[in-house]
């Protein structure tokens, strides 16, 4: 039967992989919310695993490593806005093409290389920390807290900022945002960078603070679940953050299904979030919700 | 419509178009300058990939061996390279198809697996004639491959989800699908060698007589069936899409949707059925895969193909002949990876060539693109036609 200790488990562990999950969300929102859908989220997330693992087996400290694959992320973020909004190359073929580098150079890098496992402090609230089956939400890695404040900056950004309002005016019509004077791509390119970061942030909080080391293809597909987690929530960031709660939900089930001795068969768990991302995309897409140019180049005068 | 924008392989399009010197003169002066960076950017990821592994202590001189002897040194090793060229090619003929139409698939891998899952389904399953039940069951995995970008067409064009997230999507479906049947004893799972033995996840093998014959046994060339079969599809693409009235709707679709709305162009049913034959082609690839070389049905067996099929069309410019070296290329370097272990050197080292090798061939006529349009922007504009050359990944609905 579930205990009490069970249900803290599971509880414990849904946050932990939901907050990888929900630092790139927060970015990837924030890209779609400019109109760029960018898929390289993934390599961002995998190469700012790898480049904080690095980073913090050279120097020591986790939390240079932690900045470091958020400055990876930004690099991948930048590669992308350059390449898809200045060269203007499908952001889908730049993504695509990005995330093969990525794995690529990651699962090359790490096969040469040697690294010490280092891990981020953990942080308990004290008090708060030994209440039961809700406990360990107060005891956490201190990135975590970060992430509290990250969600509200994100929001702020969007609905609040004038660059944010900009972000938004180049999603829904770039073509008028343009006739302002808003500089479409440049906005597009901040926008990936922004995402880059976080997202970088995202997989180094999950090499970093959760695991404590790098092995390949680490993020195994995470990235593409954010995607599917800001579809879910209907380009909104309350909605794309409780995406990114069922999806860390699920994905806690199904490590801990097993060893509770229940049988659900885990791929049905692992295929989840796709199928909830598809069936809202279907819920969505004609209510107008999405972004009107999301995915869409932007090139002056055509229409 | 010409699609001779990129550089050094261009041949047909342009000589459908009338010769005209003012219109000939400017295409060429930047093929040429597409060549020139292209050559460049190639040479640019050779040495930054040799750069890569003189870094992590190999040795490039060994790494660049290892994979000439993988790849074709003997012809046991070419026989490794078309092996492995086979279904590269036929997810890229697919890939040819919808990216000409504007209606980018990414989802091959997981319709690659799902064909091969089908078509394992129907070679174990149907109790038939040998080479019927061959034959059903490639037609089976194409069917499937098919069926499953086709529900993408669908939800495209019924809900207007965005076809490339949806492709995406439900190529994690599939793999998770075909997953599932090979741990289900009745549906594909092999049934355990003894009581006590643990079942594995993967389906029985097929037996001999429902696989795919080829020409040549180790050591002297293999050809394979699938290998074959490839080739035929090829030639019937390149002059289906160079010079039937459906090619030409299909690029029309994808270099202007409105124009070619107003043509007469029914994009749903044009889009769609160029977005299920594109899966339909990865389905294929799959099956063949299957029953032509690993006889067996694991969810490793997709292995990668469909992701480096699409990058294939992506270098190719979804022209299917130009799609032919290409997959060789891609397809030596796989057989040669296997040859870097004995190195020292990661065979990881292949997939950052192959990325390399993509960027340093889309980015090149992009650039110049954009820096003629921007020359453009400079000077008023030359009585010049619509630009015509059109990569294409810029032909992409979203």
């Amino acid at each position: 039967m579930i205990g009490t200790e069970e249900i803290t488990t599971i509880v414990a562990s849904s946050l932990r992989l939901t907050a990888p999950l929900a630092f790139a969300a927060c970015g990837e929102y924030l890209a779609e919310r400019a109109g760029t859908q960018n898929i390289s989220v993934e390599g961002m997330m995998l190469g700012g695993a790898f480049g904080s693992v690095a980073v913090a087996s050279t120097t020591g400290s986790a939390t240079t490593g932690l900045l470091a694959g958020a400055i990876v992320g930004l690099v991948v973020g930048f590669i992308h806005g350059n390449l898809s909004h200045r060269v203007q190359i499908n952001t889908f073929v730049v993504g695509l093409v990005l995330n093969a580098l990525v794995l690529g150079l990651t699962s090359f890098l790490i096969a040469v290389s040697e690294f010490d496992s280092n891990q981020v402090a953990q942080v308990n609230i004290p008090g708060l920390a030994d209440i039961p089956i809700i406990g360990p939400l107060f005891s956490q890695r201190w990135p975590m807290y970060l992430l509290l404040l990250l969600i509200p900056l994100t929001w702020w950004l969007v609905e609040r900022s004038r660059w944010g309002l900009n972000l938004r005016a180049i999603a829904d019509n770039p073509q008028a945002a343009d006739v302002t004077g808003l500089k479409v791509n440049k906005l597009r390119r901040q926008a990936l960078l922004y995402c880059g970061l976080l997202s970088g942030l995202g997989g180094a909080y999950l090499a970093t603070a959760e695991v404590g080391s790098f092995n390949m293809n680490m993020t195994a597909g995470r990235g593409f679940i954010v995607i599917a987690a800001v579809i879910f929530g209907a380009w909104r960031l309350k909605g794309t953050l409780i995406g990114c709660l069922v999806f860390g939900f699920a994905d806690a089930l199904r490590l801990a299904l097993p060893a509770l001795g229940f049988e659900l068969n885990s791929q049905l768990l692992v295929a989840a979030p796709y199928l909830m991302a598809l069936l809202a995309m279907m819920l969505f897409a004609s209510s107008n919700r999405e972004p009107r140019a999301l995915g869409k180049p932007f090139v002056r005068g055509i229409t | 419509m010409s699609q001779d924008a990129g550089g050094s392989a261009a041949t047909a399009g342009g000589s459908r178009r009338m010769p005209n010197i003012a219109q000939l003169m400017r295409p060429s002066e930047r093929s040429v300058q597409v060549a020139l960076i292209t050559f460049v950017a190639v040479a640019v990821a050779v040495v930054a990939s040799m750069f890569l592994v003189a870094a992590t202590g190999g040795s490039p001189g060994d790494a660049a061996e290892a994979l000439y002897t993988g790849s074709i040194a003997d012809t046991a090793a070419w026989s490794e390279t078309l092996k492995a060229a086979t279904p590269l090619l036929l997810v890229a003929l697919g890939a040819c198809i919808s990216n000409r139409a504007g209606v980018f698939n990414i989802g091959q891998e997981g319709q690659l697996l799902l064909g091969a899952g089908v078509a394992a389904y129907v070679a174990l399953h149907l109790a038939l004639p040998g080479v019927l039940v061959m034959i059903l069951s490639l037609l089976a995995g194409a069917l499937a491959g098919g069926l499953w970008s086709g529900a993408s067409a669908v939800m495209h064009y019924t809900r207007n989800v965005n076809i490339v997230v949806s492709t995406l999507l439900m190529s994690f479906l599939a793999i998770q699908l075909v997953s599932f049947a090979v741990t289900v004893p009745w549906i594909l799972q092999a049934p355990r060698a003894s009581a006590d033995s643990i079942a594995s996840s993967e389906s029985a093998q097929l037996p001999p007589e429902v696989r795919i014959p080829g020409f040549g046994q180790y050591p002297a060339l293999e050809i394979g069936g699938g290998l074959i079969v490839s080739i035929i599809l090829t030639i019937v693409l390149a002059v289906l899409l160079g010079r039937s009235r459906w090619g030409f709707r299909l690029n029309m679709l994808g270099l202007n949707p409105m124009a070619a709305r107003h043509a007469g162009v029914r994009a749903p049913w044009l889009g769609g059925t160029a977005l299920a034959l594109s899966g339909a082609f990865a389905g294929l690839a799959g099956a063949i895969i299957l029953s032509g070389q690993v006889f067996r049905l694991q969810p490793a067996l997709s292995n990668n193909f469909g992701w480096d099929g699409l990058l294939v069309a992506l270098i190719a410019r979804s022209r299917p002949i130009a799609a032919v070296p290409v997959a060789l290329l891609f397809g030596a370097l796989r057989s040669g990876s296997s040859f870097l272990a004995s190195t020292g050197v990661p065979n990881y080292l292949v997939d950052i060539v192959q990325a390399l090798l993509v960027l340093a061939f889309v980015v090149p006529p992009v650039l110049a693109k954009v820096r003629s349009r921007g020359r453009a922007e400079a000077t008023p504009p030359p009585a010049e036609p619509v630009p015509a050359s059109t990569t294409e990944p810029e032909k992409v609905t979203a």
